[in-house]
C-alpha cells in the first residue's frame, strides 16, 4: 500500500488534481482510498458525484461511541473509498487537532485494508500546524506531492511544505515524490517549474495544463475522466496516473532561501 | 561556602552553570554595592522547577479564595481537580450565605470539544452553574488548550452577563502565559480592579482598612482580622482569603490598604493608589515581634492617639498571653537553623517568626518572586522587561474621577514615610545574615545539595521536597499549605507554629533515619556534553 499527501497552496487545485488523478488511477485497475483532510470536507465530492458524505468528526460527534466504518466511508467511481475527516467551522477549535483524531480512529475502525493499493491524503492548503502534518507523521504517508503553478506565492508555499517535509523525513521515512504543475498559463511555466523542482532536489513528474474542461466537469459533479473520457485533458490525467504509478524519484527535499527563490522567480518567470 | 556552592553548581552543563548561578547569591553585609539577583525569569530547560503555571496563580491563588463567586475551570478536568481545595484558604458562611469554596467548577473539555470549539459547553456549564447556585458572579479562568483553539471567552461572559445578569468576568489565565504563577497573579489583580472595586458604596468606619494579600491558609486571615478588630479597624475587605466578590466592590471606600503578600497583589496596591489615592503599607503579622511593628506602623499612618493607646493595649495583653509559653518553645528550638523554600513573600515572613524562636534561617528563597521582593522596590526602575513579562498586560490607570481623593496630607506623608514602610516594601535580602544563602526558582538537585552542604535544622517548602527532606532525616514543615495545621499568623497563630516547630524538631524519628548515602559510597558522575 502507497501512502499518498497531497499538498499545495490554498485553491491551488489540490482536491481537483488528487481526484482526478486517483480517477486515473482507479481507471487502471488500482484500489484507491482518499482521505479529505480539510476542515470543508470537500476533497471526495467529484469522485462520489456530488453526495455530500458525513464527515468522519461529525459522526464521531454525533453518535459518540457507536461510530462504525460503514457510516464514515463511502464508494465512489472506480469503486474508490471515499472518508473526509472534516473540522469545526472556521474560527473555532482546533482543525489540527481533528485531523489527528479523525485519521486516529480511521485506522481503528479498520479502515486501511489490505488490498488497498494507494491512500490519498488530500490537506488542507500549507502546513499551518503539526495537525495538518499528521499525515507525514508517525509513518503514514511515505510519499508527498506538491501541486503547483508558476505563481510566486504558489512556489513560495511549495517551497515552505518542502521545509515541513525535510523536517518530518529527517525523523520518519516520508519523502517528496515531485512537483505538479496544475497549470495557471503563466510566463515560462513549465521552465520555471522543472527549475524549482530541480533545486530542491526533486522532479517536475507532470505538467497538467489548464483546460476549461475541468470547470465544466467540476460543475456537473464530475473528474474529467468520467465527464469526458475522450478528451485530451482526461489524457492529461491518465498520464498523470501513470507518471505517479511509476514514479521512482523520492527524496528529501532541500529548501531554498526566499532570495533564492525571489531570484529563481527573475531568472525564469519571465519570457524574453 | 562559595567553594561549596561552586561544586554543586560545576555538575551543570556550562549553559545551566552560567544560568543557575545568577539566582544564587551568598549575603555579604558588607558588601559595597546593594547586591543584585536574577528573578522571575525561565527556568532552564530540563530543570522541573518547583513553580506554579499562570492558571495556577490566577485561579489558584487570587480568585479562588473568593468564597460568593463561582470560579469556573474552563478546561479539561485535570486543572479544575488539581486546584481544588488543595491551598487550604479557607472561608466560612454565616446563615443560609452562599459557600460556593467547597466546590469545584469545571467546563471538563474533551477531544470534541478541542477540534470543535468550547464556546458552547462554557455556555452550558455557566447556565448550570447559574440555575443550581444563583450567584452574584461567575470568574472564568482559561486553561492552556483554551488559548491555543482560541476560545473567546470575553464574548461568553458578556453573552452570560447579560442572560443572566449577573456580573461574568473573564480571565486568560492560560497556563503557558508567563514564567511562573506571578503572571497569573497580575492577570486576576487587573480583573478584580477592572470590574469590581470601586462598584460599592459602603459607608465606612474610622479606621478602615483592605487587607490585601492574605489567602486565609490554615485560617491566618481569622487571627490577623481578630486583632485588627479587637483594635477597632473597620476590614472593608480582604484580598481575598475568605473574601467576597461583595464586599471587593467597596475596597475603594478604605483609608489604607495594608499589604501582607507584597508579590501577589502589590498591583492592586498599586493601582489603588493611583486611581484612588488610598496609601498602602506593607505589614508582616508572620511573628510576634513583627505583627506588633505592622500594628503600630499601621497606627501611626492613621495618627490618632486613641488608636495607638489602643494599640499598645492589645499588644500588652495579646502578648502576656502567649510570651510564657512562647518562652517554653523558645527553650527548644534556640539555635536551630532552617532554610525555606517558599512563595514571593513566605521565605521573608518566616524568617522573622523563625527569629523570634531564636532559629536562624540560612537558607531562603522564592519560587516565583520578582527582584523587588529579594532587593526591595528601589530596584524598580532597573528591572529590565523581557518578552516574557511584556506579555502580560500592565494596566494604564488613571485617577477616578469621583472616587478620588487625598487621604493624608503631602506633609504629613513626608513626616512618616521615614517611620513606616508607606508604599514601599524593603524586600527580603536586606535583613538577612551575614553568609546565609539565597537561592531563587530552587530545583530538586540543588535542594537535595543545599540540604546536605547546609544541614538545616528544619526546611520548610511544599509536598515535593517534603518527603526528600524527611528522607535525610530533617524535618520538614510546608509552608504553603501548613501540612493540616495553623493559623499560624498574628499572636496566637505563632504559638501554633512554635508547637508544630518543636514537634518537629524534637520527635525521636529522626534518629532511625539512615539515607543510603549515610552508610554507602556514593557514586561520582559527572555531566558530559551540553554548551
Amino acid at each position: 500500500m502507497r501512502q499518498v499527501a497531497i499538498y499545495g497552496k490554498g485553491g491551488i487545485g489540490k482536491s481537483t488534481t488528487t481526484q482526478n488523478l486517483t480517477v486515473g488511477l482507479g481507471e487502471m485497475g488500482k484500489k484507491v482510498m482518499i482521505v479529505g483532510c480539510d476542515p470543508k470536507a470537500d476533497s471526495t465530492r467529484l469522485v462520489l458525484g456530488g453526495l455530500a458524505q458525513r464527515s468522519v468528526l461529525d459522526t464521531l460527534r454525533e453518535e459518540g461511541e457507536e461510530v462504525e466504518l460503514d457510516s464514515i466511508l463511502k464508494r465512489g467511481v472506480f469503486d474508490i473509498k471515499c472518508v473526509e475527516s472534516g473540522g469545526p467551522e472556521p474560527g473555532v477549535g482546533c482543525a489540527g487537532r481533528g485531523i489527528i483524531t479523525s485519521i486516529n480512529m480511521l485506522e481503528q475502525l479498520g479502515a486501511y485494508t489490505n488490498d488497498l493499493d494507494y491512500v490519498f491524503y488530500d490537506v488542507l492548503g500549507d502546513v499551518v500546524c503539526g495537525g495538518f502534518a499528521m499525515p507525514i507523521r508517525e509513518g503514514k504517508a511515505q510519499e508527498i506531492y506538491i501541486v503547483a503553478s508558476g505563481e510566486l506565492m504558489a512556489l513560495y508555499a511549495a517551497n515552505n511544505i518542502s521545509k515541513g517535509i525535510q523536517k518530518y523525513a529527517n525523523t520518519g521515512g516520508t519523502r517528496l515524490g515531485g512537483i505538479i504543475c496544475n497549470s495557471r498559463k503563466v510566463d515560462n511555466e513549465r521552465e520555471l517549474l522543472e527549475n524549482f523542482a530541480k533545486e530542491i532536489g526533486s522532479q517536475l513528474i507532470y505538467f497538467v495544463p489548464r483546460d476549461n474542461l475541468v470547470q465544466r466537469a467540476e460543475i456537473n459533479k464530475k473528474t474529467v475522466i468520467d465527464f469526458a473520457p475522450e478528451e485530451p485533458q482526461a489524457d492529461s490525467y491518465r498520464g498523470l496516473a501513470r507518471a505517479i504509478d511509476g514514479n521512482e524519484m523520492f527524496v528529501v527535499p532541500k529548501p531554498m532561501t526566499q532570495d533564492r527563490l525571489e531570484q529563481l522567480m527573475m531568472e525564469h518567470g519571465i519570457l524574453g | 561556602m562559595k567553594d561549596k556552592l561552586n561544586k554543586m553548581l560545576e555538575k551543570y552543563p556550562a549553559a545551566v552553570f552560567k544560568n543557575r548561578k545568577e539566582h544564587i547569591i551568598v549575603k555579604e553585609a558588607d558588601s559595597e554595592q546593594p547586591q543584585s539577583i536574577t528573578a522571575n525569569t525561565r527556568t532552564v530547560p530540563g530543570i522541573i522547577t518547583n513553580r506554579g503555571c499562570c492558571y495556577a496563580g490566577c485561579k489558584g491563588v487570587v480568585l479562588g479564595p473568593l468564597r460568593d463567586a463561582v470560579v469556573l475551570t474552563h478546561g479539561p478536568i485535570g486543572c479544575g481537580y488539581y486546584t481544588w481545595g488543595t491551598r487550604r484558604n479557607k472561608g466560612r458562611t454565616e446563615g443560609d450565605e452562599l459557600n460556593l469554596l467547597n466546590y469545584c467548577f469545571s467546563t471538563d473539555l474533551q477531544e470534541g470539544d478541542i477540534v470543535f470549539g468550547g464556546e458552547k459547553k462554557l455556555r452550558q456549564a455557566i447556565t448550570e452553574a447559574v440555575e443550581i447556585f444563583k450567584p452574584k458572579s461567575i470568574m472564568i479562568c482559561s486553561t492552556c488548550p483554551v488559548g491555543l483553539i482560541g476560545d473567546d471567552i470575553n464574548a461568553v461572559a458578556n453573552w452570560a452577563q447579560k442572560e443572566y445578569g449577573i456580573q461574568v468576568l473573564a480571565f486568560s489565565c492560560e497556563g503557558y502565559k508567563g514564567v511562573s504563577q506571578s503572571g497569573g497573579h497580575h492577570i486576576a489583580n487587573n480583573g478584580l480592579i477592572k470590574h469590581i472595586i470601586g462598584t460599592g458604596e459602603r459607608a465606612v468606619g474610622k479606621y478602615s482598612i483592605n487587607l490585601l494579600g492574605e489567602y486565609n491558609i490554615g485560617g491566618d486571615g481569622w487571627e490577623i482580622e481578630r486583632v485588627l478588630k479587637k483594635i477597632g479597624y473597620d476590614i472593608v475587605s480582604v484580598m481575598t482569603g475568605n473574601g467576597t466578590v461583595e464586599e471587593l466592590k467597596n475596597a475603594h471606600m478604605a483609608q489604607l490598604n495594608v499589604v501582607q503578600c507584597h508579590r501577589s497583589i502589590n498591583y492592586i496596591g498599586e493601582m489603588m493608589q493611583t486611581k484612588y489615592g488610598t496609601d498602602w503599607i506593607k505589614v508582616n503579622f508572620i511573628g510576634i515581634k513583627s505583627t506588633m511593628k505592622s500594628l503600630r506602623d499601621m497606627a501611626v499612618y492613621f495618627d490618632d492617639p486613641d488608636l495607638m493607646a489602643r494599640t499598645e493595649e492589645v499588644i500588652a495583653e495579646e502578648f502576656s498571653e502567649i510570651a510564657p509559653i512562647m518562652e517554653e518553645y523558645k527553650k527548644i528550638c534556640q539555635g536551630k537553623t532552617a532554610a525555606l523554600f517558599v512563595g514571593g513573600s513566605r521565605a521573608h515572613h518566616y524568617q522573622l517568626l523563625l527569629e523570634d524562636l531564636g532559629v536562624e534561617t540560612v537558607l531562603a528563597g522564592y519560587e516565583f518572586a520578582h527582584r523587588d521582593d529579594y532587593e526591595g522596590r528601589e530596584v524598580l526602575s532597573t528591572i529590565k522587561e523581557d518578552a516574557d513579562s511584556k506579555n502580560i498586560e500592565s494596566l494604564d490607570i488613571e485617577p477616578d474621577s469621583t472616587h478620588y481623593r487625598v487621604v493624608l496630607s503631602q506633609e504629613r506623608l513626608e513626616k512618616i514615610k521615614d517611620q513606616i514602610p508607606l508604599n514601599y516594601y524593603e524586600g527580603m535580602m536586606k535583613q538577612m545574615k551575614n553568609g546565609s544563602l539565597v537561592v531563587d526558582d530552587l530545583n530538586h538537585f540543588e535542594t537535595e545539595e543545599l540540604l546536605k552542604i547546609l544541614k538545616p535544622d528544619i526546611f520548610c517548602s511544599g509536598i515535593k521536597d517534603k518527603y526528600v527532606a524527611h528522607k535525610a532525616g530533617i524535618f520538614s514543615k510546608q509552608l504553603h499549605s501548613y501540612d493540616y495545621s495553623g493559623p499560624y499568623a498574628g499572636f496566637k497563630g505563632a504559638v501554633n507554629f512554635a508547637r508544630d516547630i518543636a514537634m518537629g524538631i524534637t520527635t525521636p524519628s529522626w534518629k532511625y533515619v539512615i539515607p543510603p548515602w549515610k552508610t554507602q559510597p556514593m557514586l561520582e558522575g559527572s555531566l558530559i556534553g551540553g554548551k
